[in-house]
């Protein structure tokens, strides 16, 4: 065993002397590996700040309205507020009367409110029963059911825009992932041939190590140390990088874009753990596969 | 210690490099191969490197049976057998000692035992001076000594030496062979395939000679060739 203990110290030893001696080479890795990540890292904000708007969005449009007829009976009305009250999924349901409608009109139109003047005479506005869901997701089943029930004029909710969001945000999700998958292959290709290079001008140390009766483990492991440290580099240049480049666009757009679209950017805090997990070990990964793949086709002497 | 039976070689390309040949080497001997260039000595050593697997027969090395291993129990075999090459075959971004040590370091061998072992062998091969030298720093005869040393650090039973005298002027060949010699008398057996006539004539030892894959001669103390012999 111990052995075993210190070939593995031998293995470690010679992956970071060999990240040393390797630098040149190491710079190209590197760059590679960090210029993939950073892309990775736009493609990923854009992916958490679109489901962040979706939820927010969803959060926003959780209630359904229903108008009643103006000749509803008090018997229908108790029949309606009886049936949401048993659903699953009603936080609430509020009666909002005609004149409560208008009252919040003209609170909402503000120095335009003298236009509504005069209609609370004749006030064309229906009551309506205004109820909270825990999620718009449990709208459907109530509506159906609403709409067997008599003295309503119409049902009112967002359903279908929720719908529309959820598909788009589906959209980019999956295709975030396509270009994801699609960049972490290339940079395996891209790093395994740098390494290639690497193992090519080492190809002669690679023999003689195998003539003096080395394992393919032990020459391997040196390559797949180097590998994953030059890895690790990439990640931590490119986490750098996303968050403080980030974290300047964020606060430099963020108040201007948040009143235009009602829309909020991810906080870079908040993407600070997820990034250093996902570079890290993407970045590690890709630098320790890449030496593999690349030293296969040398160890057959 | 090495046993050739009924081995063949073919090469994919039709070539037969190696024509039914038996040989037994015993421990401690020291035996040249002779043969023009092409004749199949380094199929030969390659086979019992394991570098080439033979298309028929059987190969024996320390009483165990090579002929057909797994790639995984190559190392270990090779970890038997010390090899030395005519271009030396050493790690130029090591030193001296680096490189000896190195032979040591695969096998995990505790730092103490390389600490002990690799100046004594280094001061075998008269180089204790040049330990911390790069092989670019040295000499060839020099070079040939760090890798006659890596080679036999492990205590191999076996050494291969693939024309180790080949690159070197005649004085530095002869204290290459006065150190093989003394490897030899410390009971490591040697194969030594030369193309150097004087060398072979002089030591009066074991020599085979192989012609087109055909193992023509076996002779005790002999020379290069037989008219040398008779002489």
């Amino acid at each position: 065993m111990t052995v075993r203990l210190r070939l593995f110290k031998n293995v470690i030893k010679q992956g970071f002397q060999g990240m040393w001696r390797n630098r040149g080479m190491g710079i190209a890795s590197i760059s590679s590996i960090s210029a993939v990540l950073m892309i990775l890292g736009v493609v990923l904000i854009l992916i958490l700040s679109i489901n962040a708007l979706v939820v927010d969005t969803q959060s926003k449009f959780d209630e359904i309205e229903i108008f009643l007829y103006d000749d509803i009976t008090d018997d229908e009305m108790v029949a309606i507020e009886d049936l949401v009250r048993g659903k699953e999924g009603v936080l609430s349901i509020l009666f909002k009367s005609k004149d409560q409608a208008l009252d919040i009109y003209k609170e909402q139109w503000g120095d335009e409110a003298y236009l509504l003047e005069g209609l609370e005479e004749d006030n064309p506005l229906p009551n309506s029963y205004v109820i909270q869901l825990k999620d718009i997701s449990y709208a459907d089943d109530i509506v159906a059911e609403l709409k067997k029930m008599t003295g309503i004029e119409k049902v009112n909710y967002h359903k279908e825009i929720i719908d529309k969001l959820m598909l788009f945000a589906n959209y980019i999700r999956v295709g975030g992932m396509v270009i994801i998958a699609a960049l972490i292959g290339v940079s395996i290709f891209i790093i395994s041939n740098t390494i290639k290079l690497t193992v090519t001008a080492r190809r002669r140390e690679i023999s003689i190590m195998k003539y003096v009766g080395a394992t393919n483990g032990y020459i391997k492991g040196p390559f797949v140390i180097e590998g994953l440290l030059f890895g690790l580099i990439g990640a931590l240049i490119s986490i750098g990088i996303v968050y403080f480049g980030y974290g300047y666009f964020f606060d430099s757009v963020n108040g201007k874009v948040y009143d235009i679209f009602t829309i909020a950017l991810v906080q870079p805090n908040t993407i600070l753990t997820d990034i250093s997990i996902i570079f890290t070990a993407i970045g590690a990964g890709i630098g320790a596969i890449g030496s593999l793949v690349s030293m296969k086709r040398f160890l057959n002497v | 210690m090495i046993k050739l039976v009924n081995v063949s070689k073919v090469y994919d390309n039709g070539v037969k490099a190696l024509k039914n040949v038996n040989l037994e080497i015993k421990k401690g001997e020291f035996v040249f191969l002779v043969g023009s260039s092409g004749a199949g000595k380094s199929t030969l050593l390659k086979l019992l490197l394991k570098e080439e697997e033979p298309t028929e027969g059987s190969i024996y090395l320390n009483g165990m049976d090579i002929t057909r291993v797994r790639n995984r129990r190559i190392p270990n075999i090779r970890r038997n057998i010390g090899v030395v090459f005519q271009d030396f075959r050493l790690l130029h971004n090591k030193t001296v000692y680096e490189n000896v040590a190195f032979a040591m370091e695969i096998l995990g061998t505790h730092p103490r035992e390389i600490r002990r072992r690799v100046p004594m062998v280094l001061s075998m091969v008269d180089l204790s001076r040049k330990a911390s030298y790069f092989p670019d720093q040295l000499s060839g005869g020099e070079n040939q000594r760090v890798s006659i040393a890596r080679a036999i650090v492990n205590n191999p039973p076996v050494l291969i030496a693939d024309e180790p005298t080949g690159n070197l002027d005649p004085d530095t060949a002869w204290e290459i062979m006065k150190l093989l010699n003394d490897i030899n008398s410390r009971g490591t057996t040697i194969l030594m395939a030369t193309h150097a006539k004087d060398i072979v004539d002089h030591m009066q030892k074991r020599v085979i000679t192989i012609e087109d894959g055909i193992l023509v001669r076996d002779i005790e103390k002999g020379g290069y060739d037989r008219e040398i012999t008779t002489v």
